[in-house]
């Protein structure tokens, strides 16, 4: 029977199955950071057990890490003991590798992963963050578990789960000028909502999505989780090979060939059955920004502010009414006339050297505008910002007026010491929106690298495609 | 793990679709490495009025008494009523570790978000899905009558309302076993260590590469 990627990547790793369909699912790549970990090392130590598997294994420290004056350590002490704490776990059990706290390797989780070469399809990926669903670009199973799991899979290398649904989210076409990765995840997410995909593993297919680099489909399978799937993930074509070859942790030698010519087999069968199927034409997706505190408020930058007064569930209503009054916004007001008090360009959705580059050539040659108090460009990791000053790009940044910080995950969820300030309005190129996500009273807009390099220079949103 | 069997709890009504985990815990009580004391910050933000930080003692602090869990009726809630995709965003246990912590084993809404729908039960919470037009009915009969309470029972999978409705609810075997005796499931998976072993060396026979 023809089947779907999702049915070959959950098939090959059943270690057991249940009467009811729970099965035992076989762990390949366990990512690891700081803050989901410790009380599951703590669970492990108590109960006596050893980890299965240390090889699997690949950890980092991003949550929590300062982006700045790293000479000066982590000032905050509970965020420095969390930190400490992962540094004291993975000396005592081991792993496939660490990259702590200022290590040139060190980054955010979902980030690193990849660029090393310890994501490779065919796996199975876990980590005790729910944007593992990143690494489903390279054709893997991943996903996002909670701390009793990833105690779970350290004891036992393996995770109890059970199949989900399938979804085809298929988008055709070409994406015009100045649309990337995220303005199809946010339109996708605007067409499903963020509890469209929940019970979901989605496959992204299509010509559009073919034509993504690795980066770009990185970003969207990242945001699978903010429309509700588990799992996000795009199956094996050439472009997947041309990044991972001669990555640290990829496949040499013989082996590299062996593994290329499964790989090539993780595709979706032609006539395989999908439970649910969403189509999209990319020629018709424009620059998102949304609006409210769910990344399924969403609008395009030539729209308005939505009114609630046009909702006729009062469900929807109140909660778009409610919205609308923590983002400090008036119904009807059009998007490209808000403006902004900060810009964030960092996280795991859009980090990597491809976003900054982006970033930077919307930037080059402009100043950030007066009313807007700081732009953080934040790279993925050590390497993306090595990369990144290579080809000059902290340079057209520091020019602009931006801020050249060191990796992490930083205000993607404040839990350092960047945030935003109570009132303040974001436009960031992170994955969430919700209240006090960015800082207790922080009003955050989801955008494209581009677009948050263009509303720091012009001081309000404004369509990437029409700015000069 | 704490077993859950039936409760006669009362109901805490909490009117709002898409609750994500920062709301349910935020961010910055992360920072703990243990594994218990979140109650007092669950929803933190919507509970106080001023700006919560670990360590703080929250006894003291100015509480916000527009939210629904600082109304003197709801104080002992057990049972939390909430709308569509609950728990939506980030996959930390933290929030259920919260709700267990302040009290709440039952939670019931029309949809919950997939990893926070999991980890609840591994934490003895139950999380049940209703029918939108169940909850709704919750909804009215909760605001409607002071001390309001649910009779959940697992065995039956069913959930009482005191003017004699019932409700069945869908738990996976695997689930309701677990959490009915309050089993640690990484002991249950050992009982297959072998056939872990087994698959395992297969694997690595297989596919070289991913044991390097
Ligand atoms: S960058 Fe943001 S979303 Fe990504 S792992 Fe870090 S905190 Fe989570």
């Amino acid at each position: 029977m023809a089947q779907t990627l999702y049915d070959k990547l959950w098939q090959s790793h059943v270690v057991h199955e249940e009467a009811d369909g729970t099965a035992l699912l076989y762990i390949d790549r366990h990512l690891v950071h700081e803050v989901t970990s410790p009380q599951a090392f703590e669970g492990l130590k108590l109960a006596g057990r050893k980890p299965w598997r240390i090889s699997s294994i690949v950890a980092t420290a991003d949550h929590n890490t300062p982006t700045d004056h790293w000479d000066e350590g982590i000032k905050d002490p509970i965020s420095r003991q969390q930190v400490e704490t992962l540094d004291a776990n993975i000396r005592e059990v081991g792993a496939l590798a660490y990259f702590p706290f200022k290590d040139k390797g060190q980054g955010i989780v979902h980030v690193v992963g990849p660029e090393q070469g310890a994501t490779l399809p065919g796996m199975t990926v876990v980590c005790g963050d729910s944007h593992t669903s990143t690494h489903g670009a390279f054709a893997c199973l991943a996903h996002g578990i909670g701390t009793s799991e990833v105690e779970h899979v350290l004891a036992t290398q393996t995770l109890v789960a059970k199949k989900s649904k399938s979804m085809l989210v298929k988008v055709e076409g070409q994406l015009g000028r100045g649309i990337t990765a995220k303005d199809v995840a946010l339109a996708i997410i605007g067409k499903i909502g963020t509890a469209g995909g929940t019970g979901y593993a989605i496959e992204f297919a299509g010509s559009a999505i073919r034509g993504l680099s690795m980066e770009g489909r990185m970003t969207l399978c990242n945001m699978a989780i903010e429309a509700g799937a588990r799992a996000g993930m795009v199956a094996v074509d050439q472009n997947t090979i041309d990044y991972l070859q001669g990555r640290p942790f990829a496949p040499k030698g013989a082996d590299w060939d062996k593994a290329v010519a499964y790989w090539r087999s993780l595709v979706s069968d032609a006539g395989a059955q999908f439970d649910a199927v969403v189509e999209l034409d990319a020629a018709g997706i424009a620059p998102q920004v949304t609006w409210g505190t769910s990344p399924e408020m969403v609008v395009t930058i030539n729209d308005r502010v939505p009114d609630p007064a046009q909702e006729s569930d009062p469900t929807r209503k109140t909660g778009m009414e409610r919205a609308l009054s923590y983002m400090g916004l008036v119904a009807n007001t059009p998007i490209n006339e808000i403006p902004v008090d900060k810009v964030f360009i960092g996280s795991c959705t859009n980090s990597r050297i491809e976003d900054l580059r982006a970033a930077a050539a919307v930037a080059r040659g402009h100043k950030k505008a007066a009313n807007v108090k700081a732009v953080l460009v934040v790279p993925g990791s050590g390497l993306v910002k090595v990369q990144a000053e290579a080809e000059g790009l902290d340079k057209i940044f520091i020019e602009a007026g931006f801020e050249w910080r060191e990796p992490g995950c930083s205000m993607c969820l404040a839990m350092n010491a960047d945030r935003l300030e109570p009132g303040e309005r974001c436009a960031s190129t992170s994955n969430r929106n919700f209240e006090g996500r960015q800082g207790q009273g922080g009003r955050t807009h989801l955008v494209s690298p581009e677009m948050a390099a263009a509303a720091a220079i012009a001081g309000h949103f404004v369509d990437v495609r029409t700015f000069a | 793990m704490q077993a859950f069997t039936t409760l006669n709890g009362l109901v805490c009504p909490l009117d709002r679709a898409n609750v994500d985990t920062d709301a349910i815990i935020p961010k910055q009580f992360l920072k703990s490495i243990k594994r218990s004391g979140f109650g007092p910050n669950l929803f933190d933000e919507w509970r106080y009025l001023d700006h919560g930080e670990p360590g703080m003692d929250n006894s003291a602090r100015p509480v916000n008494p527009d939210f629904v869990l600082n109304f003197p009726r709801y104080a002992g809630a057990q049972v939390l009523l909430a709308r569509e995709n609950f728990g939506c965003g980030s996959s930390r246990e933290h929030a259920p570790w919260a709700l267990e912590d302040y009290g709440f084993r039952v939670v019931i809404a029309p949809s919950f978000a997939d990893i926070f729908f999991n980890n609840c039960y591994k934490n003895g919470v139950l999380p049940i899905v209703l029918p939108a037009e169940a909850v709704e009915q919750l909804f009215q009969e909760t605001a409607a009558s002071e001390g309001y309470r649910l009779q959940i029972d697992l065995a039956a999978q069913t959930v009482r309302t005191p003017g004699g409705s019932q409700f069945g609810f869908e738990i996976t075997g695997h689930r309701k076993h677990c959490l009915l005796n309050g089993l640690d499931e990484i002991g249950l998976t050992l009982n297959h260590a072998d056939k872990i072993r087994a698959f395992e060396a297969a694997r690595r026979a297989q596919q070289p590469w991913l044991f390097a």
